[in-house]
This record gives C-alpha cells, structure tokens and sequence, in this order.
C-alpha cells in the first residue's frame, strides 16, 4: 500500500485553476444552446435538412464529450500514457457503431423486399402524418427494386 | 494538453505509479470505461433498431410537455432544463474537487451539498416525465405515439426510452448515494485526517460520466 497516496501526495496541494472549469461550463452550455436553436429553427422553417442537422449533433456531442473528459474529468491534465490506456479502447467505438448501424439499414432494406406485411404496416396511417419530416423515400414494394 | 513524460523520469523501474496517479482512481476510470461500453452498447443497439425501422415516432411530439403548462407544445424545452441541471451539477462537483485540492474542507461541504442537490432535482424531472408519459400511455411494451410518417409505431420506441433512461436514471441515483456518503466522511473529517481529498476526487469522475452519459442520451432520443 505504499503507493496510496504517494503520487499525488507531491501536487496535493498545487492549485487546481477554477478559471478552466468555468470556461468549460460556458463552453458546454453554448454548445447545448446552438443545438437547442437549431431544432427550433429546423421545427419552424424546414431549413436545415435533417440529415445535415443530425451530422451537426454528433459532431456537437462529441465536441462536449470531449470537453468534459478533458476538463471535468480532469483526463486532459493526466499523462500521456494514461489517456493512451482509455482513447486507444475507445477507438472500438468506431468499428461498433459502423458495424451495428449499417446492419440495421440493411436489415430495413431486406424486410422491405421480402415481407410485403412490413410495407403494408408502413403504408397504413393510423394518424395524419404529424411530424415535420415526411419519410425521404416511401417504403419500397416488394418485387421492386 | 496530456502531460509529456519527463525526460529522465523513470516511472517504470519500481517505487512509483507509472501513471501518477493513485491505484484507485486509476481504477475508477477503468470501471468508466466498461460502463461506457455497457451505454455504448444499449445506444447502438438504439441505433440499430431504428435504422431498420421504416419508420419512427417523433420526438418533438413524444416529449413536448413541461410542468405546469398543460398540453401546451413545448417541445425540447424540459429537457434543456434537465441538461441544464445536470451539466450545473457537474461544475458544483469539480469546484468541490477543486477545494478539496486546496484543503478547504469548508468549501467541500458546501459544493458536495450543491452536487446532491442538483442530483436530486434532475431525478426529480426524470420522475416527472417519466409519471407524465405513463400517464400518456407509454411503458415498456405500450407505445401510444405514431409513427411520423402516421403508421402505427411498434413498442421499440418506449421500450428503449425507459430502458435507456431508467440505467442512466439508476447511475445518477447511486451516484447520488455516494456524494452523500462522501459528504458525511467529509462532515467527520475523515479526509482532513488523511491528507487529501482523494475520495471525492473518485466520486467526482462517477458523477461527471453520468453527465458525460446524458449528453450521448440527450442527442439519441431527444434530437435525431
């Protein structure tokens, strides 16, 4: 146990800057107030396309996901090693939702050749079509390409 | 950025932690790291699921109420404060590991208690939206809302919802549980006895993924 409180027990007590943390909070919060505007602007006028808009919010989650690691969590001020040890089996990531998203589509597109039910399921309205986004594309029928 | 090793500093030839910081914070943030997979998994399979839907209920419609306001349509707006709460949570818990640096015993106190209370009034808004849809009809296996093309939606849409929410709402409850904790050690002076304030430290990477998770929760369902 000797090592308990060795390491940090040398910077213990150096300073740790408040000045960061609330740059941080501005930072996070301006990021969740863009992300609010643009919803808001894409209910009201359509403008921008939704699938542009999703590519803003991920990209805009990431940038607060890597705010907070960074600087809450401290990880951006620890060695380099360390965050090697994370970010490296983060990386999985990647593969994980490439893989499992492109299943999913091609799950969707098998179903809407094979299983004429599924298309009818989707052709049958059961409320007027509420929602800002009319579907791109129509289910396809079956047979056709 | 990441500190640079210092050249000469022999990190790995015994008598020091390699990677300068104590054994149990090094674990907390392994324990992160596979519960971010545990997350990562039940979001993709979120992903999934609804890339191999025609079809998806609109979030605009499904969460556009706010308490008080009756059936008014606000969409996002009760959510932005959840958010809101939550993120100020996280600053209370890093300034409180920022006094704990400082030794200012004091300042932890009032910043633990400013964290807990900032965990409990988010899980008071999940508690509320969550009784508000079961009054709409929405639980696991019952789905009210249609689709947004007007199809009738499967129940995939609240079943992920509850269950998403609900482990993430689990996370944030036991994380209130350890602040308490940690705030009662530090009412006993536990902390000040040892030298440093490394608990709370610990606690604070917990909270902070629970903050980090909400984001990922907050664009799946409530913005794509």
């Amino acid at each position: 146990m000797s090592n308990q409180a060795t390491p940090t027990h040398d910077n213990a007590h150096t300073t740790f800057d408040t000045k960061p943390i609330w740059r941080t909070f501005w930072v996070l919060l301006g990021i969740t107030l863009v992300e609010l505007a643009l919803a808001t602007i894409h209910l009201k006028t359509q403008f921008p396309p939704k699938y542009v808009l999703n590519g803003v919010y991920l990209i805009l989650t990431c940038a607060k996901a890597f705010y907070i690691i960074a600087e809450f969590m401290h990880l951006g001020h620890e060695l380099k090693n360390l965050v090697m040890t994370l970010a490296l089996p983060a990386c999985l990531f990647i593969w994980f939702i490439i893989a499992f998203v492109s299943d999913g589509n091609s799950y969707r597109e098998l179903r809407n050749r094979y299983d004429p039910y599924q298309v009818q399921q989707n052709n049958t309205k059961i409320a007027p079509a509420g929602g800002e986004e009319a579907p791109a594309t129509p289910a396809q029928k079956p047979g056709e390409q | 950025m990441a500190q640079a090793i210092p050249a000469g500093t022999k990190w790995w030839s015994g008598g020091k932690s390699p990677f300068n910081v104590e054994y149990g914070k090094l674990m907390m943030w392994y324990f992160l790291m596979s519960d971010a997979f545990t997350f990562g998994a039940f979001l993709i399979s979120y992903g999934t699921i609804r890339m191999s839907s025609n079809s998806w209920p609109d979030p605009n419609e499904a969460f556009r109420a706010f308490p008080g306001m009756g059936s008014m349509h606000l969409p996002l707006v009760f959510v932005s404060l959840m958010t809101f709460i939550l993120i100020m949570s996280s600053v209370t818990m890093v300034l409180a590991v920022a006094a704990g640096h400082a030794g200012d015993r004091k300042k932890v106190t009032f910043y633990m208690i400013l964290t807990i209370i900032g965990g409990l009034a988010f899980l008071s808004c999940q508690a509320w939206e969550w009784t508000h849809l079961f009054g709409e009809g929405a639980w696991w296996g019952r789905n009210p809302f249609p689709n947004i093309n007007g199809s009738k939606a499967s129940t995939n849409f609240s079943n992920f919802f509850f269950t998403i929410t609900g482990f993430h709402g689990f996370h944030v409850f036991s994380g209130v549980c350890i602040n308490i904790i940690m705030l009662i050690k530090n009412l006993r002076g536990d902390f000040e006895k040892r030298g440093h304030y490394l608990m709370i430290e610990k606690a604070g990477l917990y909270w902070h993924f629970v903050d980090l998770v909400w984001v990922f929760v907050f664009t799946c369902f409530y913005l794509l």
